[in-house]
């Protein structure tokens, strides 16, 4: 982004990576496919890099709403300064905080998933997905809390998954009724209280019961989740976890 | 003479009592922190014409939803006869409705036909609740009293709803007997059925059970008017403006603290002092919420509509994989709280010092269990909002007493310092690119 300002340059598009695009190693990976998706359909954007830094949502979810205002306000003076209104996310959490609390704060941007740019540019035949390569695989599409419950956007990423040939299953809890796996509200970071079972196993459990080939997860701390599941129930040889980026990424070949 | 006599007091005195025990409740809710909701009228309108009149959200599911809506529908509409009761108690008429005509037999039949909906409802609620043993209705909190509140609940519908079949069946007979007192009215649907169980009955007997059964009703009705604010019950007429108050945005936003906007917002640009000033007024004692009083008034209106039916509880990530944490013990015990301090100011005339908060009945480990997936938000029927509760108490713990728990504050050091959850170099952000 810095580079663009300095030659005078405005993108259509600031892709917000997130801290987990930046920094886990597994989701590095969808954060790259992301990219040469981006990349393939030659719109303009770009990326925060150094400059990026936490929109805050686990501190006010952990209580210190100080931390997080400091961080918003930052970023907003920040995205002010490149005078950036248009904000593609891979992240739900980031989503959620941009799209519906940052506008309160001072900060109003047209913020869009990454799962509603992909649907648009393939209805737009920007993005033509080969269709053969998922065909009749069992695919069953976790939903993160923060867009089904929390944004309503339950079909982009079904509807993705449907054009890419996938053999669409639900899970029983699925769309504004899915169970969370355990990760939001700051749980991420910290052992969980004292119960029966760890609520990602519980989740897990209940993909597996559908025989999935593949689980697709479209946020990278169910990705995390979902993939402990899947280990600790020792059937990472038969059932993958991939974001719905890695799953267009591949069909594009790449 | 003296029936009505007796009849007109017993009214007035019940009717005097649930309007005081509702002021109680009223006092009680705004004992919480004043905010102003009278924005987007005609959205809450249609909210509560869906949720609350409609009850959409009972959808998800179906038996319960088709069960309750028979009791809903029976409470409506049998409440109509419920006019005819106090004219006929009041002035000593009886079947004040008679002028009906033939719509009057039609109409009886209708709440017949719904009070044995009703009833097979509750014996099933019943079922569910004590022989079928459903998790939800057994978690941690649903201790003697929630559990007796709702058997009496149902044994008490089913009872009323007897009592009318009973008084319209030897009403019946009465009538084919052709006692003067007992006009013609047309046949009952349901009533009519019942009539071999008393036929051996003499015309005396009869009279006696019809007039028992009146009495039974219409005083077992004031008795339960009375019951109600003391119970879950309450959800019948708190449903209504719950929902109407509730809040329309998405419920992945949570609510915004001002006064911090306007603390960081003069931290960032000290130049800027003028611009915050204006929000002098706006005093800040305490940040989140260590009592029922620092929640909003919505808050606690929330917790004493609450009929206890555990959906949250049952949707909760950490309370089905066996955490403390419940939704509906967190609401229960704001109002339980709010009902305690409520008490203890009427004795004390106004003192609200009595040392005690909400601490005591929620602990650190509940509230930090929580997942913010907004499960317990998306399925409660009347659009209760246990969540903003669980983050005002986090708020408190962590910026009135830095007592979060250890990995959560060195994350808060990490995102401060780091700009990220984790211990991660900001230099280091661009290394997915692969460059």
């Amino acid at each position: 982004m810095a580079e663009l300002a300095a030659r005078g340059e405005k993108p259509e598009y600031l892709f917000w990576v997130g801290c987990a695009g930046a920094f886990d190693d597994r989701y590095k990976k969808v954060a790259r496919a992301f990219a040469s998706i981006l990349n393939h359909t030659g719109v303009s954007y770009a990326v925060l890099g150094t400059e990026e830094t936490c929109t805050g949502d686990p501190a006010r979810r952990a209580g210190n709403e100080m931390l997080f205002q400091m961080q918003a306000l930052q970023l907003i003076e920040l995205f002010e300064s490149y005078g950036i209104n248009r904000i593609i996310t891979i992240c739900p959490h980031c989503y959620n905080v941009f799209k519906n609390e940052y506008p309160e704060l001072g900060g109003n941007y047209e913020v869009i998933t990454y799962l509603e740019f992909i649907e648009a540019g393939i209805s737009a035949g920007k993005i033509i997905p080969e269709l053969e390569k998922f065909r009749g695989t069992r695919v069953t599409f976790h939903d993160p809390c923060y867009l089904a419950r929390a944004n309503d956007i339950t079909d982009s990423p079904r509807n993705i998954l449907r054009l890419l040939g996938a053999n669409l299953i639900e899970m029983e809890r699925n769309r504004h009724f899915a169970l969370c796996c355990g990760a939001g509200g700051g749980q991420m970071f910290k052992e969980a209280e004292k119960g029966d079972k760890e609520i990602f196993i519980e989740r897990t459990e209940e993909a597996l019961r559908v025989n999935p080939g593949i689980i697709a997860t479209s946020c990278p701390f169910c990705m995390v989740m979902m993939t402990d599941g899947i280990k600790y129930k020792n059937r990472e040889e038969e059932v993958k976890n991939y974001d719905i980026a890695e799953l267009i990424a591949q069909s594009l070949g790449f | 003479m003296i029936a009505n006599l007796i009849f007109s007091l017993l009214f007035i005195l019940a009717v005097f009592l649930f309007s005081a025990n509702v002021r109680h409740i009223a006092r009680n809710i705004r004992m919480g922190k004043s905010i102003k909701i009278n924005d987007q009228k005609p959205r809450r309108w249609k909210t509560m014409a869906r949720v609350a009149i409609g009850q959409s959200k009972m959808t998800s599911r179906p038996v319960s939803a088709i069960l309750h809506i028979f009791v809903y529908v029976g409470f409506i509409v049998i409440n109509i006869e419920m006019l005819e009761i106090i004219f006929d108690g009041i002035f000593g008429t009886h079947r004040a409705l008679l002028f009906l005509g033939n719509v009057y037999p039609v109409l009886i039949s209708l709440f017949e036909i719904l009070a044995v909906l009703v009833i097979l409802a509750c014996v099933i609620f019943l079922a569910r609740r004590n022989l079928l043993r459903l998790r939800r209705f057994r978690t941690s909190e649903m201790t003697l009293w929630p559990r007796s509140d709702a058997n009496i609940i149902l044994v008490t519908e089913i009872l009323l709803m007897s009592s009318v079949l009973v008084m319209n069946a030897a009403d019946g007979i009465l009538q084919f007997r052709g006692n003067e007192y007992y006009a013609v009215t047309g046949s009952f649907f349901i009533s009519d059925m019942l009539h071999p169980l008393f036929a051996g009955m003499s015309d005396s007997g009869l009279v006696a059970l019809e007039r028992s059964a009146w009495w039974f009703h219409i005083v077992g009705v004031l008795i339960f008017l009375n019951y109600i604010p003391y119970s879950k019950h309450f959800h019948i007429l708190l449903s209504f403006p719950n929902v109407y108050y509730s809040r329309l945005e998405p419920i992945g936003k949570m609510v915004n603290m001002p006064f911090i906007t306007n603390e960081v917002k003069l931290m960032l640009d000290p130049s800027g002092a003028e611009a915050g000033g204006t929000e002098e007024d706006e005093e800040v004692e305490q940040f989140g919420a260590k009592d029922a009083t620092d929640l909003t008034w919505k808050h606690l209106m929330d917790a004493y509509t609450c009929t206890e039916c555990g959906r949250c509880t049952s949707s909760c990530p950490a309370n089905i994989t066996g955490k403390k944490l419940s939704p509906r013990k967190v609401v229960m015990d704001v109002r339980d709280r709010t009902e305690e301090l409520g008490r203890y100011r009427r004795k004390n005339k106004g003192d609200m010092s009595d040392g005690k908060d909400l601490f005591q009945r929620i602990t650190d480990e509940e509230i930090w269990a929580c997942t913010t997936c907004n499960a317990c938000v998306k399925e409660c029927p009347v659009n209760i909002d246990p969540l903003a509760v669980i983050l005002e108490l986090r708020r408190y713990q962590v910026m009135e007493k830095a007592a979060g728990p250890g990995e959560i504050n060195a994350t808060f050091s990490n995102i401060e310092n780091n700009g990220a959850p984790w211990q991660f170099s900001s230099e280091d952000r661009l290394g997915w690119t692969g460059n």
